[in-house]
């Protein structure tokens, strides 16, 4: 099953009159965060609503999705990593890349490849649309759940 | 640098690391479990080594092995060092060539063989699978008219469990304490030990709370005992930090070689506060080629430390886990007080994995003392939002049999048993 706009409306009505303040769901790989109130965060609860401790130091090592740079424009959806691995923009070195800013995409359309050790991993677009941004650096690591690019969505 | 599920991005661990490398969801078999995946990301951001901790992948020779085969140094023993005592058989049979005493027993292939056997070693009898260890893959065994039909389905079982069929016979000893010696080994044959740790405090071989000294162990058996953990070690060239485990029989003043676990253990700060030796900076340096730093004449061991293991479980049913957010938390401190934790207030324990919440280790000069400053630890601390052990740990504290010292492994078993009589008693009367 998939989540359609009315479900995810219907989701956001049932934590506005609940006494909960987040909603983490998960389905077949599809992942929903809701939180209530004005800090808008992306997939993970925040570090604790509870204060930490005051000896732990904040450190920027929060991961690199929270890094990730602001979308160009609103309305955008991520192509975001499914592993950890080695983020490849073309099938070979010096061939064409999957996808280039501007590229169309159906969601079966590869934008890149993810090495684990020496074994390819395909990533597919996941939807249609056209490819906005690209994050990711061709030959870097990449970690599971790192936006690699993003698209705007076509109806 | 550490490497963290999804669900583990906010931990303690994660907020003290210079960074934090996100290798997959909550499911450890998406995540811990992917040796690829936690090689590749060492690469990814090259790392010299990898400190594989004590869960998990700690002694999975394939992710040594993987890392000799990229350069990244591994830090532990070598992958066939952890093959080697990572099949039980195998470990006991080397365990006998170095001379080291182990139970009556050895492989069965046939039942015919197990009858043979069996009746030439008598009931009780444990079946035990060769893929198994700390306590998976065991069956009991009291009559030998059941031996036929337990190996059968023990043989099944270890098949599904550990993808090897094999199993062994050993007698089982009733009264057995469960005493572990600590060693490191530099790996060119020099092994050392740090003493022993007495851990027979368990509850289906999950052990509860772990001392050292082993209490009113005669001073030659504990030192034959040290003897054998090295010795065993020595055998295999052993790298780095490992323990011996020993099945030690008090009524008969014997011992035998039970398994030994090729990592450091959770337990291994009782050993710390009484050496003094940082257990884990030894395995770095080994690790980083420097050798053993320390010499045997050099390992001075000084009064009692006892560790209590707080879990998120609930005694009451059954201890049954208790994930969520821990509301409030207060640990102990003080002189000789010693809190290993990744719970602060507003830290989460996750359903996904293990749910050790802290170590509270104390130290002092003797056992009467470390016992009265546990207890007065233990009092000290708070945890809300979830349920914990923490209750139960105060009753075993106090308890006259544990304070006496020296209990065997069926001893919690029991005071379980006579808790719920107690609490029945009281319900009809």
């Amino acid at each position: 099953m998939t989540l359609t706009a009315k479900d995810v409306a219907e989701i956001m009505r049932l934590l506005e009159q609940s006494s909960f303040d987040s909603l983490s769901l998960e389905i077949d790989g599809v992942k929903l965060n809701v939180q209530r109130g004005s800090t808008p965060q992306t997939r993970q609860p925040g570090p604790a609503e509870g204060a930490p401790p005051p000896a732990v130091p904040q450190t920027e090592s929060q991961t690199v999705q929270r890094k990730a740079t602001p979308p160009s424009e609103p309305g955008l959806a991520e192509v975001s990593s499914p592993l950890l691995g080695i983020f490849y923009r073309a099938p070979k070195p010096g061939e064409p890349p999957f996808v280039e800013v501007g590229s169309k995409v159906t969601e079966d359309t590869v934008v890149c490849i993810i090495e684990v050790m020496k074994l390819m991993n395909s990533v597919r677009a996941g939807l249609k649309g056209e490819v906005v941004e690209i994050l990711a650096l061709n030959g870097a690591l990449v970690e599971y759940g790192e936006v690699l690019l993003r698209v705007r969505p076509e109806a | 640098m550490l490497a963290a599920s999804e669900v583990d991005l906010d931990s303690l661990p994660a907020r003290l690391a210079d960074r934090t490398i996100c290798i997959g969801p909550a499911r450890a078999a998406d995540s811990y479990l992917k040796i690829d995946t936690i090689v590749q990301a060492a690469l990814g951001v090259n790392a010299d080594a990898i400190h594989p901790g004590y869960g998990f992948l700690s002694e999975r020779a394939a992710l040594a092995r993987l890392c000799e085969e990229e350069g990244v140094i591994f830090i532990g023993p070598t992958s066939e060092q952890i093959e080697a005592v990572g099949d039980k058989l195998r470990a006991r049979e080397e365990a006998a060539a170095a001379g080291v005493p182990i139970a009556p027993g050895g492989p069965v292939e046939t039942i015919g063989e197990a009858m043979t056997l069996g009746r030439e070693i008598g009931p009780p009898l444990l079946i035990k699978a060769v893929g198994g260890g700390g306590g998976r893959g065991m069956k009991r065994v009291d009559r030998l008219d059941d031996l036929a039909e337990t190996m059968r389905l023990a043989a099944g079982e270890a098949g599904a469990a550990f993808g090897d069929a094999r199993v062994y016979l050993e007698r089982f000893v009733a009264r057995g304490r469960h005493v572990e010696v600590q060693i490191v080994g530099d790996g060119a044959g020099h092994v050392i030990h740090l003493g022993e740790r007495d851990c027979s405090v368990q509850r289906r071989y999950q052990k509860l709370i772990e001392e050292t000294p082993a209490p009113g162990l005669r001073s030659d058996l504990r030192a034959r005992i040290h003897a054998a953990g090295v010795q065993f070690a020595e055998t295999l060239s052993y790298r780095g930090a490992g323990t011996v485990e020993f099945l030690v029989d008090s009524e008969r003043e014997a011992f035998y070689f039970l398994e030994m676990n090729a990592r450091i253990q959770v337990e291994h700060p009782v050993t710390e506060e009484v050496t003094g030796v940082d257990l884990v900076a030894e395995q770095i340096a080994i690790a980083e080629g420097r050798g053993l730093r320390l010499r045997q004449e050099n390992v001075r061991r000084e009064g009692c430390a006892i560790e209590c293991r707080i879990n998120a479980e609930d005694p009451a049913r059954d201890f049954h886990p208790s994930p969520g957010m821990v509301r409030e938390a207060a640990w102990p401190s003080g002189e000789g007080v010693r809190v290993d934790t990744h719970i602060f207030s507003g830290a989460r324990v996750p359903p996904f994995y293990d749910s050790l919440m802290a170590k509270i280790i104390v130290h002092a000069s003797n056992r009467p003392t470390a016992l009265e400053k546990m207890r007065r630890a233990i009092a000290m601390t708070r945890l809300e939002g979830v349920a914990t052990n923490l209750g139960f740990h105060a009753k075993v504290l106090a308890d006259p049999e544990f304070e006496r010292g020296g209990v065997d492994t069926s001893y919690l078993p029991r005071f379980l048993e006579n808790r719920r009589l107690v609490e029945e008693a009281r319900a009809h009367g």
